[in-house]
């Protein structure tokens, strides 16, 4: 049923699923978008603030954004903005949040299916799913430029 | 009784009415406020909650669109107006939540402020959505400062200490979720309905409260930060391992509700001894607890043991300034209005605002001794 993945690793702990965020952080460049799919609790926003604290400091806050919404994020490579779009009901409220004008930085979305079109059809997909011994997570490159970033990443050729 | 800061720049019977207007997250709120002696009084308010369209939906989706704010902040303020009594001409000075939030809607908010304003040649003020929180006990009853807050709503988890006006001190806060997130998203796993926090409540009382073992984050660590992210997906894993009966939905309920409590009265427990041996908390001080989680009858009365175990005097704003209102943001106006702080009408909005830096920017004189903070 499921398309497979470019790439499937297997997270065993919190701690993997930052440090998974940290490795996709390193290679992030202006234009980037991530979308997060998974269910309540698969680590979405874990990975977010592995990637997020990885480029700026394990002291930087990085909260849900559940109730904002949005959060955006200062780092040398371009602007983040952390969306989380579990509370939007249609499309059409992302357009006032400034959801296009985020094309241009990196944006990492939580939710992305509730972003309906207006999802940059170029991304990195990671799925995380609950497997029997913990969590997995699928990667999946839309661009052939992504394909070859997880195999220099995760150092496959 | 004192009740406030020392009020320096106006006399001390001269009454001063503010419009506040909230609009950072899901509420557009609004309203009057007339302080004299720095005694607050509400003349009239409105929350332009709706909750009813939402509850259909079961999820958090109230007024995420700016466009929503915007349709309901001029009748809403024109409502608040009606039920005070007073016409824009009575209104001394026009406050606005200015940050933290979802920027389109402070946004909405600051500019209705902004231009009843400068229509009417009076000033605006700006203010921080968490300091109207901060103060919000004050609405209702003479806390003194300085008193310790526990924020527990949606979007917030902290623990804040509050000196005075402009002088406020993060103690700690949730590194991940906010206690009322993790309540929503406990109730959307177990499909209780929403809001989740009185859905959770209601089966808790039914259910068993040690019936399952849930972890309990940062709780074997020093310092009072939080993490509630892992609870859910705990009680998510449990939820799956079982059949989910009614009995069992309240029971895991009921255990969730306990970690919660015995989470935050141990964190508070923690503050409560920092503050007086590392703060200025002398005597009797205040506890506060404030957010929509406040409204939550166990950690209600987990938390009332615990301040009288520390002797701590237990404050709760009522629940209507538990929740995001107007009421606070016009009291904490109006305390910045009196002490001659008002903001420039270019003030630009701020999605993200911690509350210790409001202090450092807005009062320079932090710290610096110019204002007593008891009164």
């Amino acid at each position: 049923m499921r398309q497979d993945p470019d790439i499937e690793i297997s997270l065993v702990g919190e701690e993997a699923t930052i440090d998974l965020g940290a490795k996709l952080a390193l290679n992030l460049q202006a234009g980037d978008c991530i979308s997060l799919i998974g269910d309540l609790g698969a680590g979405k926003t874990t990975l977010s603030r592995g990637l997020i604290q990885a480029l700026l400091g394990a002291d930087t806050e990085v909260p849900s954004p559940t109730y904002t919404i949005v959060q955006t994020y200062e780092t040398a490579p371009a602007p983040i903005w952390h969306f989380d779009l579990y509370r939007i009901e249609s499309p059409h409220e992302l357009i006032e949040l400034g959801f296009e004008d985020a094309e241009d930085d990196i944006m990492v979305i939580e939710w992305p299916e509730n972003a309906g079109s207006l999802l940059p059809s170029q991304r990195l997909i990671v799925e995380l799913i609950f497997t029997d011994n913990g969590r997995s997570a699928r990667l999946t490159g839309t661009t052939p430029e992504w394909k070859q970033r997880l195999n220099d990443i995760f150092d496959r050729s | 009784m004192a009740t406030t800061a020392p009020i320096m720049e106006q006399a001390p019977d001269s009454a001063k009415i503010i419009l506040g207007i909230e609009t950072s997250c899901d509420e557009t709120a609004a309203a009057v406020l007339r302080l004299e002696n720095g005694v607050p009084e509400i003349l009239g308010e409105v929350i332009a909650s709706q909750f009813d369209d939402h509850k259909a939906y079961g999820g958090v989706v109230p007024e995420i669109a700016a466009r929503a704010h915007a349709d309901v902040c001029d009748s809403v303020v024109e409502e608040t107006l009606k039920r005070a009594g007073v016409t824009v001409a009575d209104i001394d000075a026009f406050a606005a939540t200015s940050g933290p939030g979802l920027i389109g809607g402070v946004m909405v908010g600051m500019m209705t402020a902004k231009a009843l304003a400068m229509s009417s040649g009076k000033p605006f003020i700006g203010v921080n959505h968490l300091e109207g929180h901060a103060l919000s006990p004050r609405l209702s009853e003479p806390v003194e400062f300085p008193y310790l807050l526990l924020l527990v709503s949606g979007g917030h988890c902290q623990f804040i200490a509050v000196e005075g006006l402009g002088q406020y001190r993060r103690l700690g806060s949730t590194i991940d979720d906010a206690v009322g997130e993790a309540f929503d998203k406990t109730a959307k796993v177990l499909g209780l309905g929403f809001p989740g926090g009185p859905a959770v409540e209601r089966r808790a009382k039914d259910g068993n409260p040690d019936a399952i073992k849930l972890p309990r984050p940062l709780l074997d660590r020093p310092g009072l930060d939080m993490s509630f992210a892992g609870l859910k997906t705990a009680v998510l894993r449990e939820a799956q391992q079982m059949e989910l009966t009614d009995q069992a939905l309240c029971d895991i309920a009921a255990s969730f509700q306990k970690t919660i409590c015995e989470i935050l009265t141990e964190k508070s427990r923690r503050a409560m001894q920092l503050v007086r041996e590392e703060m200025n908390f002398a005597g009797e001080p205040g506890f506060v607890i404030a957010g929509g989680v406040g409204a939550n009858q166990a950690l209600r009365t987990s938390l009332t043991e615990l301040a009288s175990e520390e002797g701590f005097s237990f404050h709760a704003p009522p629940l209507k300034w538990c929740t995001d209102n107007g009421a606070m943001i016009a009291y904490a106006g109006a305390m910045r209005f009196i002490s001659g702080q008002v903001s420039p009408l270019d003030l630009a909005a701020r999605p993200r605002w911690p509350l210790d830096e409001a202090s450092a920017e807005t009062n320079p004189v932090f710290g610096g001794g110019k204002r007593g903070a008891k009164a």
